[in-house]
């Protein structure tokens, strides 16, 4: 066990894996584009989650400065896609993801 | 180390409650829970300036956010049981919790405010050099790595914002300001009729 965590690093790796993966099944599995623009927001977080934890682990804060630019990102990110939601609301009056498919080829 | 598991549990709950939540607005307060855990947990990680931020950019901005777009897409469908002006009864007990929690919080503050840094200082002796902030993960440290080391990624952040924000005034922004006005406003009440009328009949 290191010294500088309270537990292994391997929970704090399986931890951020199963809040990872729990977002992914919410984006493959949901048909609603708001929720899963917050199953992104989960994936988002364990991403940040394993950097903190990393960042602890080593003493080194680089982890933090990454964890921050994903924070800003992820803002960015969930302005652009609401943006997006709104509008296909605006044309659409649709909001299931199956039946918005005007870009299918 | 208790902490760890307590949290795990609560964000793997939250998480799943996030993602099996039949209507979004629910999805929206497991998210909550699920970011005032990892603040929680981002402090334990002695990465205090960052679960701050958590709690202020994502609880404060990302998902009040979300709840606008709710709000704006679901109008005419009620989110909760009770029609308009009626509070859920739910809102009582919860305002409540937020008064006693507020008070503590106020009681709490006052107490400790003139002695936190002392804390601090005495928590840095056992690493470094009593007085000297170099505490891992304070605001100072982050504040020094951020400015100097990091100045590029903070000024790529900037643009980061700013393109975001111009791309959501282009994407979702009135494109005709001023021609036609009484035309689109007429526009925007049929379709809110609409849209009532819509969920009317589902």
């Amino acid at each position: 066990m290191d010294a500088s965590l309270p537990v292994a690093i391997t929970n704090y790796i399986g931890l951020s894996a199963v809040i990872f993966f729990i977002g992914v099944g919410g984006v493959l599995l949901r048909r609603n584009p708001l929720i899963m623009l917050m199953s992104i927001e989960l994936m988002w977080n364990a991403a940040n989650l394993l950097f903190l934890s990393f960042a602890k682990m080593w003493l080194n804060n680089a982890g933090h400065i990454f964890a921050f630019l994903v924070i800003t990102v992820a803002a960015a990110e969930a302005a652009i896609g609401l943006a997006i939601v709104v509008i296909v609301f605006r044309t659409a009056r649709n909001v299931d993801v199956d039946e918005v498919a005007l870009m299918k080829g | 180390m208790i902490l760890f598991w307590i949290l795990g549990v609560v964000l793997v709950a939250s998480a799943m409650w996030v993602v099996t939540a039949k209507k979004p607005i629910y999805s929206v307060v497991g998210l909550l829970a699920h970011f005032a855990a990892l603040a929680i947990f981002y402090f334990s990680l002695s990465a205090e300036f960052l679960a701050v931020i958590q709690i202020i950019v994502y609880s404060g901005a990302i998902l009040i956010l979300f709840l606008f777009v709710i709000a704006l897409l679901s109008s005419g469908t009620a989110a909760f049981a009770t029609g308009p002006n009626k509070m859920p009864r739910a809102a009582i007990p919860a305002a409540l919790v937020v008064l006693i929690a507020l008070v503590f919080l106020v009681y709490g503050v006052s107490r400790t405010a003139f002695t936190a840094h002392a804390i601090t200082v005495s928590a840095t002796s056992a690493a470094g050099a009593v007085g000297t902030a170099n505490v891992f993960g304070s605001v100072d440290d982050f504040g020094k790595a951020l400015f100097t080391t990091n100045l590029l990624p903070f000024e790529i952040t900037a643009f980061i914002l700013m393109v975001a924000v111009i791309g959501v005034v282009l994407l979702a922004g009135d494109a005709t300001p001023y021609v036609a006005t009484k035309r689109r406003a007429r526009a925007v009440e049929r379709d809110m009729r609409d849209a009532i009328l819509r969920a009317g009949e589902e």
